[in-house]
């Protein structure tokens, strides 16, 4: 071995797919009882709730960590059993 | 070049300053913390430039360390014992990591029962952490390995993190002449650190220590490995040039004090070297044919040079202050493994010395090794434990 082995990785996009493939639980908004007040939004940590003229989910990033349904001060958001 | 009053400790800031270390970061403890007021005090003053990081550990302190060394710069840190244990995982990730840094350790004692004295256990204990560890004898040789540390540990065919040892109070606070050597000298022996293919870099983002598969993992650990044999030609290198600077040889795998045509020698790590050294030319004046082997690297092992050094030999005297509980002491493990790898005939005696700081004479040594050399020892199986009190 003539070179030193660095254990370095860079980052390459998706390289390992996008978040969304990581899911169990699927997060899903209850619209009717959702009040906008975009808390989800704010503590979602993959950015992966928009912020339109309501909370909007996309699923390929979303890695169902549950936190927006916890957050969610009228329990507006359910988690799904992805099959 | 002056000649300075300095102790053990002291040599060692000395060193750390004349390597322009640009971080440190250190947690104080006994017997360590001189050191590290020491550079506190030359940063304060303005003589040292460079960044002292005050954390809340020894584990925090090695993890500056580490991103010190990441980022570029020339980490310094020192610790003992007990937080040389909760550094310790930190110690891994320095040295899986390929960061160079230097570590000063006073060897101190683990509890419980509490002991600040010295005893070698504390950095065996990180035998196999890929640090490459060296044990000076005496306050000079403190400041010397450091100097040399840093050039071994920055090489790129090592790229490894270096640790110098030397023994609590024996050689930490006693005051010796040191020759410090100029700032010029230094620099030339030991230019500003460069970038390696793994210093981050903002423009060209990276990360490490990622998840390596069964299918990586062993490589890396095999680099270790690989690198730690070449730091063998490098440490003798380093020896060499700092040597052609400085007029003096104060480095080296090992040191062959009157081997050649032993029929007996002993070998050690550390300040007790000092004592053996008086002991053979006292009992060489008496026509017995005793040599001493110091071994001054522990990590990579001199297996190589330390059997060129026993060849001869009939009796090994191996002096461990250190005790690997179920078996013997670690440098006499090595010793055997050494004795069985090159399919040398020996007698190899390991005796347990100097635990906690228990006190040992010149006297006792050279009762030991007489009684070695009229072959009056017991069975090599029978570790002998030297001055203990009640058995
Ligand atoms: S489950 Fe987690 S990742 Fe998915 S939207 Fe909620 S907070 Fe974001
Ligand atoms: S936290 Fe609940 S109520 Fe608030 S926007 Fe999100 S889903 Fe709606």
């Amino acid at each position: 071995m003539k070179e030193v082995l660095m254990p370095i990785a860079y980052p390459t996009k998706g390289s390992v797919g996008n978040t969304g493939l990581w899911r169990t639980l699927k997060p899903v908004i209850n619209y009717e009882k959702c009040t906008k007040c975009f808390i989800c939004w704010m503590y979602c940590p993959e950015a992966a709730i928009l912020a339109e003229d309501k909370p909007v989910i996309l699923y390929d990033f979303c890695k169902g960590c549950g936190i927006c349904a916890n957050e969610c001060p009228v329990k507006a958001i359910n988690m799904i059993k992805e099959v | 070049m002056p000649v300075m009053p300095l102790s053990g400790n002291h040599a060692a800031a000395y060193a750390a300053k004349l390597s322009r270390v640009e971080v440190v970061a250190a947690y104080p403890i006994t017997p360590q913390t001189q050191i590290v007021e020491k550079l506190a005090e030359f940063i304060e003053k303005g003589e040292l430039k460079a960044k002292f990081i005050r954390v809340e550990s020894e584990h925090s302190a090695m993890a500056a360390c580490i991103g010190a060394a990441a980022v570029g710069a020339r980490a310094f840190t020192a610790t003992s014992s007990q937080g040389l244990l909760y550094m310790s995982e930190m110690l891994w990730w320095a040295a899986g990591a390929r960061l160079p840094i230097v570590m000063g350790i006073v060897t101190r004692a683990l509890a419980p029962p509490w002991s600040i004295w010295s005893d070698h256990i504390d950095v065996l204990s990180q035998r196999d952490t890929g640090w490459i560890i060296a044990f000076a004898e005496n306050a000079q040789e403190v400041l010397d390995l450091i100097i040399q540390g840093f050039k071994i540990s920055e090489n790129d065919r090592v790229l490894l993190p270096l640790i110098v040892a030397w023994d609590a109070f024996d050689v930490s606070h006693t005051i010796e002449p040191v020759d410090v050597p100029n700032q010029n000298v230094v620099d030339e022996f030991l230019p500003k650190r460069r970038k390696y293919r793994h210093t981050l870099d903002v423009e060209n983002p990276f990360s490490y220590g990622n998840l390596a598969y069964p299918k990586d993992y062993m490589e890396f650990r095999y680099s270790i490995y690989d690198s730690m044999l070449r730091a063998k030609d490098v440490i003798e290198q380093c020896a060499a040039e700092y040597d052609r600077l400085t007029g003096r040889y104060s480095g080296g795998l090992i040191e062959n004090y009157l081997c050649d045509d032993a029929d007996i020698v002993a070998i050690a790590m550390g300040s007790i070297s000092g004592d053996l050294k008086v002991v053979v030319d006292k009992l060489r004046k008496q026509g017995v044919k005793v040599g001493f082997c110091r071994i001054r690297y522990f990590r990579p092992f001199p297996s190589e040079a330390l059997a060129k050094c026993i060849e001869d030999a009939k009796t090994i005297l191996v002096f461990d202050r250190d005790i690997s509980f179920g078996s013997e002491g670690a440098l006499c493990l090595e010793v055997r493994a050494t004795v069985n790898r090159e399919g040398l005939d020996k007698r190899v005696y390991g005796i347990i010395y100097g635990i906690g700081g228990r006190e040992v004479r010149q006297k006792d040594l050279e009762n030991i090794i007489v009684k070695a050399y009229k072959e009056e020892l017991n069975h090599p199986r029978k570790l002998l434990w030297l001055n203990l009190k009640h058995v």
